[in-house]
């Protein structure tokens, strides 16, 4: 059960790590990279505060073992961050009271991202379908369905 | 939370995969999309001490027609059965029924194998199989390829007709053809969620009369079971909402699903009746569209 040698790309630049197999992307990004952007609620895939995009496609991260991700490239929070038109998809959240605590922000904005990157103008019951798979427990969802709304029409 | 540790192997081809698989003997797990298989470990209701990840190898993950039919290869992602044309084209049943596992981003790493091979009694692509009449491939290294019918491929919940040295490399589907329509139906607590009950019926007809049909449905019992005596009841007959009433009263006869903590046998018998009546509708409907 010895340890893998592995290579990634995160968030454009290189990553690498010596990891047990058992070691989940998510714990790998927090823990060995100290990327705590990415979030873990209940670490079996259905709150989504981990979603990450692995290769462009946003996924669980508690649901896979770093090992997998040798060679691929994965965004997380942080690099959306450090993106072009982050500051419009602040300003959307912000404005429309699209987050409280914050804890599902972060995947519910790689949610919002990998939905952008796929549909050009969603209609509402498409955005309500993306963002079924993050919870949150405090908005209401209603605030972050306008934010997403305010930026696909802004996109369209 | 930490899973157990574990090996792990990630095999370049089916033939590598194989021979790790046999080598590593009953210990041993495949990991496919490990939307399911990740989930218990990292619960630790599964311990693996061996884990033959797929996802290395490529020639899994092929659709295409093929005897009549879709071929899918077990790694095939779900995501990919909503956008594929040639699923839209051959099994239309598969394309809709797959925008109902999990949400988008299970189903971006979810695969057709893996669901498969998992069984879950609720799951949409074992009860999608089993109305389609659709079988699987499975192979190991000592035996070789062998096809497991659908009907034959679960025995109960969460277990299969697979040998633990065997992986499912394939699922075949055959093709809608003639003056016959599908319909797929899913009550879920929310849009993502397990199915509390659903439902997926074919029907032929031969002129203005049912020619033959099937009623398969998940979420009632340890397996995608059919409704047997409400196939027969409506074989033969002329389609209509008092036939479709008919069919579903039989059903809610012919069940007796186990209740949870998600919907007692009560709900889920009165469920599956709806969802019945509905599917058999909606499936006349399109057999006489189409015919």
């Amino acid at each position: 059960m010895g340890k893998a040698a592995i290579t990634l790309t995160v968030n454009g630049a290189e990553a690498d790590g010596l990891v047990e197999p058992r070691r989940t992307l998510a714990d790998f990004l927090r823990e060995d990279l100290a990327l705590t952007g990415t979030k873990l609620g209940c670490e079996q895939g259905v709150c989504g505060a981990c979603t990450v995009l692995l290769d462009g496609q946003a996924v669980r991260s508690c649901l896979l073992f770093a090992v997998q991700a040798q060679g691929a490239s994965v965004t997380t929070v942080e690099g959306l961050a450090a993106s072009e038109d982050f500051d419009a998809l602040q300003k959307a959240f912000s404005d429309n009271h699209g987050l409280q605590c914050g804890y599902c922000t972060p995947g519910v904005l790689m949610t919002t991202r990998a939905l952008l990157d796929t549909l050009s103008s969603p209609s509402e019951n498409e955005i309500r379908e993306a963002l079924s798979g993050n919870i949150c427990r405090c908005t209401g969802y209603h605030g972050i369905v306008e934010a997403v709304k305010e930026l696909t029409a802004a996109q369209a | 939370m930490k899973p157990s540790p574990f090996e792990y192997s990630a095999p370049a081809s089916l033939e590598e995969a194989l021979e790790v698989l046999a080598e590593a003997g009953s210990g041993a797990k495949v990991l496919a999309g490990g939307q399911s298989l990740v989930p218990l470990m990292n619960l630790r209701l599964a311990a693996p001490e061996h884990l033959v990840d797929l996802n290395g190898v490529g020639s899994l993950s092929e659709i295409r027609a093929d005897d009549g039919g879709l071929a899918i290869g077990a790694m095939a992602r779900q995501s990919t059965l909503e956008r594929s044309t040639l699923v839209e084209e051959l099994v239309p049943a598969l394309a809709h029924a797959a925008s109902h596992i999990g949400h988008f981003q299970v189903r971006n790493r979810g695969t057709v194998g893996g669901s498969l091979a998992h069984a879950d009694p609720t799951a949409e692509l074992p009860m999608i199989l089993l109305a389609a009449g659709g079988r699987v491939t499975v192979q190991s290294k000592a035996r070789g390829a062998r096809a497991v019918e659908a009907n034959d491929l679960v025995r109960g919940y969460f277990t299969t007709a697979i040998e633990p040295d065997e992986i499912l490399t394939e699922a075949w589907f055959p093709r809608l053809e003639g003056a016959a329509g599908w319909s797929f139906q899913e009550v879920a607590r929310r849009h993502g969620d397990f199915a509390l009950v659903a439902a997926a019926t074919v029907v032929r007809l031969d002129g203005d009369t049912v020619a033959d049909a099937v009623i398969a449905l998940a979420g009632v019992a340890d397996r995608p079971v059919r409704a047997a005596a409400a196939e027969e009841l409506i074989t033969g007959e002329a389609p209509s909402a008092a036939l479709a009433e008919h069919a579903a009263d039989a059903v809610r006869g012919e069940l007796s699903p186990t209740g949870d903590v998600h919907a007692s046998s009560e709900y889920r018998r009165e469920v599956a009746g709806v969802l019945v009546g509905r599917a058999l509708s909606e499936a006349a409907q399109r057999a006489q569209a189409g015919s």
